[in-house]
């Protein structure tokens, strides 16, 4: 069997004595939406940098299209998956623009000038995020909304088939966190790119996902579409939360509301 | 493209006025001469070439490698109060030229100046050590507090190690605060090309570097590896620093004045900013220069004190802006 797409075998990450994945075999859907759910502290944030081999595994590997990541080149990993971390720093006074243009780092050779393929991809990322106006803007100025778009830009100049984001809506309030994840959700349909990311809100990640990977405190409780993970069982297990699930009166996907 | 124009005409004023201004006034004609029509037996001639000349190279190259070391370690390090002056790598190549003077009882020849390079590597390793960059829990405001401890204690030791000798006092102050007046004497050819060296390392590694100033996390899913990068930054800061230290002496306050205005002018794309650096260091050591011949004629203030007397309110400006919270 030929493995596609983003996979674990027996991965098991931790710190020191403290493990926080055990023996995890998963796989990530290709060119799908999935989102990383649990309650604080389950790993799932661990688990995504283990993705992006931010975090080298205790045991067990990551693979990308079969390939370990942990033996595939920076510089080509780069090209192939991208990451943008939680509450990233921009250098004081730069741009929108000078900030995007940092994302074509893996793509550019040891002396190799600014080409017109770095130009259009910064300006085709820039229009996708609706940053166009604001180009020449630095990014001290711009609201929240607007600086997280602008760092979504800047991975998605990256140009990789695989967008892993760590909680990108943290610190949003809900119009712009819709707006941030419809955003993601189109590059996903535009361009096949398969995006991974760890989400807090739960109501929100169903309706912007395909596949959910639930974890709980003790691991590993639950993966598939949205309404086979999304249970009042998964989410007593994961969270300890005792809730309803009744269908999204708008998506009829389900939707979650606590007791 | 006005901000060009302003620098290219900075430099060309800083130039000329090095080469023109002095006890023997020459005019632009006599420099023109000098170099073109060379007449041995015109003393305003032989003065320009053989003391203004290398003046103004050593200038060019002390100012060049100061700012550029100045930009690279600010974006290396996020820190806007990163200078290789501040932070003791100036003193760190001067003390090492020192002891190196006084173990083999030679009193500082060119050679001694390539001391200058293991001097700079070695303060400022124990800078990013002390100040914890290495680990990932250095913050700017720990960098800093290092780097002042360490310049203190070497230009401490400098002082030392030169008072308990019975040389002149020449030799002292050129360690200390750093002059151009010795430029004639200084190995200019064989710095250039260290600063050549580093300016090329800088230029190559510019787009990691501005990978790696979005944060270590950011900068690996980049593709590049923070721990080589800042090596390769470390070794272009150490040639860079090293050189201008060999021909200038310890120079303070260039590195930290120019990187805000070359960001500025190359808006944050590091190779921009690197050729603005250069020019601006460069003219910035050279107007210093010249000023400092001028206000005390025949005698001269020395570009160290000069820069200083530019440089410290340069400072308290870049620390009254810091908004709260930025240095944590």
């Amino acid at each position: 069997m030929i493995e596609t797409g983003l996979t674990t075998t027996s991965l098991t990450l931790g710190y020191r004595e403290r493990v926080v994945i055990r023996e995890l075999s998963i796989a990530v859907p290709d060119q799908s939406v999935t989102s990383i759910l649990g309650p604080n502290g389950c790993g799932k944030s661990t688990f995504l940098k283990a993705l992006a081999r931010l975090i080298a595994p205790t045991s067990g590997q990551v693979c990308l299209s079969g390939d370990d990541i942990g033996k595939i080149d920076t510089r080509l990993l780069a090209r192939r998956l991208s990451i943008l971390p939680q509450s990233p720093k921009a250098p004081e006074g730069i741009t929108v623009s000078d900030l995007v243009r940092r994302g074509r780092t893996p793509w550019r050779g040891l002396l190799a000038p600014w080409s017109e393929e770095d130009a259009r991809v910064c300006q085709q990322a820039l229009e996708q995020v609706g940053l166009s106006d604001l180009a020449d803007r630095p990014i001290d100025e711009l609201s929240g909304g607007q600086r997280q778009r602008a760092w979504i830009a800047l991975v998605l100049a990256q140009n990789t088939p695989y967008l892993l984001l760590d909680e990108p809506t943290t610190w949003l309030d809900l119009a712009h966190q819709l707006e941030v994840l419809s955003l993601l959700q189109q590059r996903n349909r535009d361009h096949g790119t398969t995006v991974v990311t760890v989400l807090h809100d739960l109501n929100l990640a169903v309706r912007f996902s395909d596949h959910l990977i639930l974890f709980g405190g003790n691991g590993l409780v639950a993966a598939g579409q949205p309404e086979d993970v999304i249970t009042p069982d998964n989410l007593l297990s994961a969270f300890g939360l005792k809730a309803l699930v009744m269908p999204d009166p708008i998506t009829g996907r389900p939707m979650i509301v606590p007791h | 493209m006005k901000a060009a124009v302003g620098l290219v005409l900075l430099f060309f004023v800083a130039v000329a006025l090095t080469l023109v201004v002095g006890v023997r006034n020459a005019g632009i004609v006599d420099v023109w001469q000098a170099f073109f029509a060379f007449d041995a037996s015109d003393p305003t001639h032989a003065v320009i070439r053989s003391v203004r000349a290398p003046r103004l190279i050593a200038g060019l190259i002390a100012g060049a490698g100061l700012g550029m070391a100045g930009t690279v370690m600010q974006a290396v390090t996020r820190n806007p109060l990163a200078d290789p002056g501040l932070l003791g790598v100036n003193a760190g190549a001067a003390f090492a030229v020192v002891v190196g003077a006084l173990v083999t009882g030679y009193a500082d020849s060119g050679m001694m100046a390539a001391l200058a390079f293991p001097g700079a590597a070695i303060a400022s390793i124990a800078v990013f050590l002390v100040g914890g960059a290495r680990s990932g829990a250095g913050s700017p405001v720990r960098l800093t507090l290092a780097g002042v401890a360490i310049n203190a204690l070497l230009l401490s030791l400098v002082s030392a190690i030169i008072l308990s000798r019975n040389e002149t006092l020449e030799i002292f102050r050129f360690w200390v605060t750093g002059s151009l007046a010795q430029a004639n004497a200084r190995p200019l050819e064989a710095m250039f090309i260290a600063l050549v060296v580093g300016a090329g390392i800088s230029a190559v590694i510019a787009p990691r570097i501005e990978a790696l100033a979005l944060g270590s996390t950011l900068a690996r899913g980049l593709g590049t590896k923070p721990g080589a990068v800042q090596l390769s930054a470390l070794a272009a800061i150490t040639l860079m620093t090293g050189a201008a230290v060999a021909v200038a002496g310890p120079i303070a306050f260039v590195g930290l004045v120019v990187p805000p205005l070359a960001r500025r002018i190359g808006r944050h794309v590091l190779r921009r900013e690197l050729v603005v650096s250069a020019i601006l260091g460069g003219s910035m050591i050279l107007l210093a220069d010249t000023v400092g011949r001028l206000v005390v004629a025949p005698a001269e203030i020395r570009v160290g004190i000069m820069t200083a007397l530019v440089g410290a309110p340069a400072f308290i400006f870049v620390v009254r802006r810091l908004k709260p919270g930025a240095l944590t």
